[in-house]
């Protein structure tokens, strides 16, 4: 298993996990179906599933600003991967874990990866989790990404989860649930980005069980070209708790986007609220880019790059 | 030198702009006063080249620049600071000094531009031109960016707006500074009179019409005597 990184593999890695080598501290990477390297430390285990493919990953309670890196790619076209990782952490740690799926296909046939997702966080852990989505390659191959990310909350914990998906990714079903107990609180920011003939979906389903469990949902959308995008998001509040969603879109050219909210209080005390803005670049953006002598198509690149920043 | 000849803008059979027509000469602070709804603010955007007026020339160092777009009007030498500032989403007030001055600068640089106007720049650098900020804020970024250009015509639309009375003598500063270091014209948009005295030249614009134009000497102690048509005017002493 010791073996260096070639180019593809660093370039793809920088792209959805900011590393461009071994990272230090835990990691697990895996590379067309196979894992390719493994590391653990004094506090964070990692174990392969003995069922089906896909990882354990135990972390001790009261451990600190530790980091976990579980990068997934595939160069490797007509291959489907599916993989369960399931996160354990323990009572009042506090770590950061980054995931994400790089496809780089030059061929004609279908790549594809799900990467099923668990979270079961004691009381009082912390967790902060970056997930990006990247494909790319010459081949009219599809690249399909299908993340499903389930979060369970103990009384006390925390969650904040960033997703990006840029480009590149023609496919996507992206479902995240979340159930959360007493004083917990989940913040969900996802950036999209599709374009040519793309789709997109996204799919946000949390339940608010306990005392004073709070959620925020941010979605920030541009959808390009011929590309479709769905946004559902469905909250539930079943005590006193607060839920809030935005779901804010730019539609370009011919592309569609479609908004669904759905909240429901099952108790008096519960407080939810959706937002949902949809429509193109606002002209006066432009406008003032422009009196700044920017040419439209730079005033419009400006305007996306820092929307989805 | 940007001169207009005939500018005429109707809308919503309104004639908003009736053949105006006027001169700035280089190195010179002009205020355009008047009261509101009077065609000022559609008179900059026409200069700057986000209205387009029905008839009429727009001549600017001797070229003909009616029909250029925005970007071209503005790599020609013409800046404007917004009446009502533009908010952005994700855009930081660091991002925004840069494209402005059309490269990526250095913090410390970028810094100059914002305590000019007041603003502690450690506070804002790094947030985003959103409705998260105050009225004033907006305004006080607004100017950094457009003073930031050194363009050769710069139009500020009611830059006092929103801006403390406290900050009013720094506000004044930036245009007296500005004037000197770009050794270009100024035009500014206002309705007080602090304003109006650092003028070299004030022209009166209502119901679309030139009504007064001429030398502050000449026209500010007119307007301040006729109550009558000068309401529109804030005076800061006690008059
Ligand atoms: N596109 C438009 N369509 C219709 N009416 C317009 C349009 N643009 C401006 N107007 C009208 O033209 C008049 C002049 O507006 P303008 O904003 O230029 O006034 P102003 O002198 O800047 O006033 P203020 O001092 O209040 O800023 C107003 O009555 C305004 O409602
Ligand atoms: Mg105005």
């Amino acid at each position: 298993m010791d073996r260096k990184l070639n180019h593809l593999e660093k370039f793809m890695l920088k792209k959805i996990s900011d590393i461009d080598d071994f990272p230090s501290g835990a990691f697990n990477i895996r590379e067309n179906g196979k894992g390719i390297r493994r590391n653990t430390t004094k506090n964070i285990n990692i174990v392969s599933k003995e069922d089906k493919q896909g990882i354990d990953i135990f972390i001790k309670e009261n451990t600190k600003n530790e980091m976990v890196h579980i990068p997934v790619i595939l160069t490797e076209s007509g291959f489907t991967d599916i993989v369960y990782n399931d996160f354990y952490i323990g009572k009042n740690a506090d770590v950061t874990i980054v995931a994400g799926c790089g496809i780089h296909n030059d061929s004609c046939e279908t790549s594809e990866h799900d990467g099923i997702h668990r979270f079961f966080l004691e009381e009082g852990a912390k967790v902060k989790y970056i997930e990006k989505h990247y494909g790319d390659g010459e081949g009219t191959g599809k690249r399909i990404l299908n993340p499903q990310t389930i979060i369970e909350l103990k009384d006390g914990s925390s969650l904040e989860m960033e997703t990006v998906q840029i480009k590149g990714v023609d496919n996507a079903i992206r479902q995240t649930s979340g159930k959360l107990g007493n004083e917990t609180n989940l913040v969900i920011t996802e950036k999209i980005m599709t374009h040519g003939a793309q789709f997109a979906r996204t799919e946000f389903d949390v339940v608010l069980d306990g005392k004073n469990a709070s959620t925020h949902v941010i979605s920030r959308a541009v959808a390009k070209d011929a590309s479709k995008q769905e946004f559902v998001s469905k909250i539930e509040g079943n005590t006193e708790c607060y839920g809030h969603v935005e779901c804010d879109a730019i539609i370009m050219d011919h592309a569609t986007v479609k908004a669904i909210p759905e909240i429901l209080a099952n108790n008096i005390d519960a407080r939810l609220i959706h937002e949902a803005t949809i429509g193109k670049i606002a002209g006066e953006q432009m406008t003032k880019l422009m009196t700044l002598g920017l040419s439209d198509k730079e005033a419009e690149s400006e305007i996306i790059n820092g929307f989805l920043k | 030198m940007l001169e207009l000849k005939n500018i005429c803008f109707k809308r919503d059979n309104k004639q908003i702009l009736d053949h105006i027509s006027f001169t700035i000469d280089d190195n010179k602070l002009i205020v355009i006063t008047g009261p509101n709804g009077g065609g000022k603010s559609t008179l900059a955007k026409i200069i700057m080249g986000i209205e387009k007026p029905d008839s009429g020339e727009i001549i600017l160092n001797g070229e003909n620049i009616t029909n250029l777009s925005i970007t071209d009007r503005a790599k020609n030498g013409i800046g404007f600071a917004f009446q009502q500032p533009v908010k952005f989403k994700g855009i930081t007030v660091y991002d925004l000094i840069s494209l402005s001055l059309g490269k990526k600068i250095k913090f410390s640089e970028a810094c100059n531009y914002l305590s000019a106007v007041g603003l502690c720049p450690r506070d804002y650098m790094n947030r985003e031109v959103n409705a998260s900020l105050s009225g004033g804020e907006l305004k006080r970024i607004e100017l950094a960016t457009v003073v930031a250009r050194k363009s050769s015509l710069t139009i500020f639309d009611e830059p006092e707006a929103g801006i403390d009375l406290w900050s009013f003598s720094s506000l004044i500063d930036v245009f007296t500074n500005m004037k000197k270091e770009i050794s270009g014209s100024i035009v500014i948009i206002s309705h007080q009179e602090r304003i109006l005295n650092i003028a070299d030249k004030i022209i009166l614009i209502s119901n679309g019409k030139i009504k007064e134009s001429g030398s502050k000497e000449e026209i500010l102690p007119r307007l301040l005597n006729n109550t009558k048509s000068c309401k529109f005017l804030k005076e800061d002493n006690n008059g």
